[in-house]
């Protein structure tokens, strides 16, 4: 990880009465160190939560394979196609060619549809074998169906899914965990689109599920170089509970032998 | 992508079923598909399935300027996506001819039958309307896109809200839905369309055809039409001749549907009102199937915080200080900050060494030719006198740059010509 544009001291040290408060309720988890004389306050456990969370898998007739995944409110149809018949201009001699197209709610796909379409294919691109399918073209495609905050990582969890509806072969499985850093310092997990609009600053994750690896990251806003290690952290963590509904939901499907 | 092309033994299976009066999922000739009609989280999202085939709707507002030969009617834009999700023979981003004809066929159905009232979408004559636009989007293609489509966008129509306004002299404020209230549309009337599939030349008729259907069939006869019985319009393809009575009978045929369409869409806009009324949750998230093997649903987690800090801590104090070689900027005069020139130059190595793996000819000759050019002038400074050197100055920057070392930032361009030469030899 490049993290060298960003001085390594420029800690937010927050002395908001709030941090008071929570110091005298301090539990086990909120935790309090000092550094350079300041009291920097972590992020208090309340809002470290994953909204709600489901997916169904193979909704679609006539995608090799599809998912929708929901977050909360926010929610994301996608559909996958291939490995299919490539056409010649876009056709990679030793490995799969990978399409990703994002289709808004509203209007035609724009430039920030096009950067989000980036960020899923170059996840994807990291996570399946497309050597194995060469000259041939996968078409991986997604609806918003609802935006309620954390839009991107919902689109990695909805393409991780259909993926693997689709049967396609992967060296692991990536999930997507946004971040958002209040005006307080606090870090929320799974940010809705009111808790986006108040943040200093939101980081999207995508983690892999071998080694809890970073395959991207997409931030917007100004943070610390220990913020952004915090977030990491945490989107580690929750990556777990996203690992286990996969495994859950893919014992579920297959429990019944056909 | 293209489609997988449908093959002889399956049409001629397909049509010999169909001459024997059966369909290939079960139906009988007069048969619609299951219709499921869902709502999604805000206001004017719809969501129809007509057996396999998937649909989205979703209306939306603005407020533009009016057309100018209608200065106090609202806009209506309909726009249908084929996203390539309904299908591998879609493309993005094209308008195929199944587009521009599903997209026509709409607009002669919801727009020109004046099942909307426009009159009351207008905020100040002349210059501030609303537009009201409808997107729709096709999931899942498994034939008889149009139905779903003209279902999903009337359903849309009447699910969504307006946000109210208040014009205060010249001042027109939007208010938000806390503020006040969004107003739903004025809707005269709900035309539906009903589609029928033609085979040998008209002897069989099959209502809501499926894909497999659609591929085999010789014409389409599409009704839109009200549950008043009014049709709203009629549109005949595929090149059939279809006699008077097979119309009618059709069209009788159409208000029956209509009216049990129109239905279904009145209750599923009940039952929403209903749930949004009681403040349960509505929307997509629900309309997951509980009891699905291929669903799982898993509520609200917390995360566990307990050694982030700690990690994040050890790995900022283990990562290695970032390379100090930020170089200060030179300030030539107060207020000018400046990057690059009269810098230590660390281009020119590399440039070099590009110019050097490249072997092509047509470089190496170009920068053979640059060198004479600069021979030429070079030789021009030595003989002519100053105000000539002056213009050779401003070319200086191109001369640096094939330095292979910087000889300094005041390196004088005759210098650098005579460098080159010997760097070239």
């Amino acid at each position: 990880m490049q993290l060298s544009t960003i001085p390594p001291r420029s800690y937010v040290i927050s002395k908001s009465p709030s941090a008071a408060k929570q110091m005298t309720s301090s539990t086990l988890d909120r935790l309090l160190f000092l550094h350079g004389g300041g009291v920097m306050e972590v992020c208090g456990s309340s809002s470290v939560t994953l909204r709600e969370f489901g997916c169904e898998q193979s909704l679609l007739s006539r995608p090799d394979g599809s998912a929708s995944f929901i977050q909360g409110d926010t929610s994301v149809l996608a559909g996958v196609y291939g490995p299919a018949e490539v056409k010649v201009s876009k056709e990679i001699y030793d490995r799969a060619t990978l399409e990703v197209l994002i289709q808004p709610k509203v209007g035609l796909p724009s430039v920030r549809e096009r950067s989000q379409e980036q960020c899923v294919r170059e996840t994807c691109e990291a996570s399946l074998l497309l050597s194995l399918h060469p000259r041939s073209s996968l078409t991986l495609i997604l609806q918003v169906l609802h935006d309620d905050g954390s839009l991107l990582s919902c689109f990695l969890n909805a393409a991780c899914m259909a993926l693997m509806d689709a049967g396609l072969p992967m060296s692991c499985l990536f999930c997507g965990v946004t971040c958002a850093i209040d005006t307080d310092g606090q870090i929320i997990t799974d940010p809705t689109a009111a808790q986006e609009k108040e943040s200093r600053a939101l980081m999207t994750f995508a983690i892999d599920s071998t080694e809890r690896r970073v395959l991207m990251s997409s931030t917007k806003g100004s943070f610390s170089v220990h913020e952004l290690q915090q977030c990491i952290a945490v989107s580690q963590k929750a990556s777990e509970k996203i690992f286990q509904f996969y495994r859950d939901s893919v014992r579920r499907r297959y429990s019944k032998t056909l | 992508m293209k489609d997988t092309p449908l093959s002889n033994c399956e049409r001629d299976f397909l049509l010999k079923a169909i001459e024997e009066k059966k369909r290939l999922d079960g139906r009988q000739t007069y048969d619609y598909r299951k219709i499921k009609i869902t709502f999604g989280t805000d206001y004017g999202c719809c969501f129809v399935d007509l057996g396999k085939t998937r649909v989205m709707a979703q209306v939306s507002c603005e407020l533009v300027a009016p057309k100018e030969n209608r200065p106090n009617e609202g806009i209506m834009f309909f726009n249908i996506e084929l996203s390539p999700m309904a299908s591998p023979a879609f493309e993005q981003g094209r308008q195929s001819e199944l587009s521009v004809k599903l997209n026509r066929q709409l607009e002669r159905c919801l727009r020109n039958s004046k099942c909307i009232d426009t009159e009351s979408l207008c905020v100040v004559s002349g210059e501030k309307v609303w537009q009201i636009r409808v997107d729709v989007h096709m999931l899942n293609h498994d034939g008889n896109l149009m139905d779903a489509a003209s279902i999903a966008a009337i359903t849309a129509l009447c699910h969504f809200r307006r946000p109210d306004v208040g014009i205060q002299g010249d001042e027109v404020t939007v208010y938000s839905p806390e503020e006040r209230d969004p107003i739903p549309l004025s809707i005269y009337h709900m035309p539906i369309s009903v589609s029928f599939s033609f085979f040998q030349q008209g002897t069989y008729l099959l209502v809501d055809p499926c894909e497999r259907e659609e591929r085999v069939m010789d014409g389409l006869l599409m009704i839109a039409m009200n549950k008043h019985r009014e049709i709203c319009s009629i549109q005949s393809s595929g090149g059939i001749m279809l006699l008077k009575d097979q119309v009618m009978r059709c069209s009788k045929i159409a208000s029956v549907k209509v009216s049990e369409i129109t239905e279904l869409i009145s209750k599923a806009l009940d039952n929403d009102k209903k749930a949004r009324k009681a403040g349960g949750r509505c929307g997509f998230a629900e309309s997951i199937p509980q009891e699905r093997i291929t669903a799982l649903k898993m509520d609200e987690t917390p995360v566990e915080m307990m050694d982030v800090t700690d990690r994040a801590n050890d790995i900022v104090q283990k990562a290695e200080a970032p390379p100090q070689t930020v170089p200060s900027p030179v300030v030539p005069a107060p207020g000018v900050g400046q990057v690059g020139q009269g810098l230590q130059n660390t281009w020119g190595l590399e440039e070099q060494e590009e110019s050097d793996n490249s072997g092509e000819e047509q470089e190496e000759i170009k920068t053979q030719m640059k060198e004479k050019k600069d021979e030429n002038r070079g030789g021009d400074v030595v003989e002519i006198s100053d105000s000539e050197e002056e213009e050779v100055v401003i070319l200086h920057p191109e001369a640096p740059d094939k330095l292979p070392k910087n000889t300094g930032s005041g390196s004088h361009q005759k210098g650098a010509a005579t460098t080159k030469k010997r760097q070239k030899k």
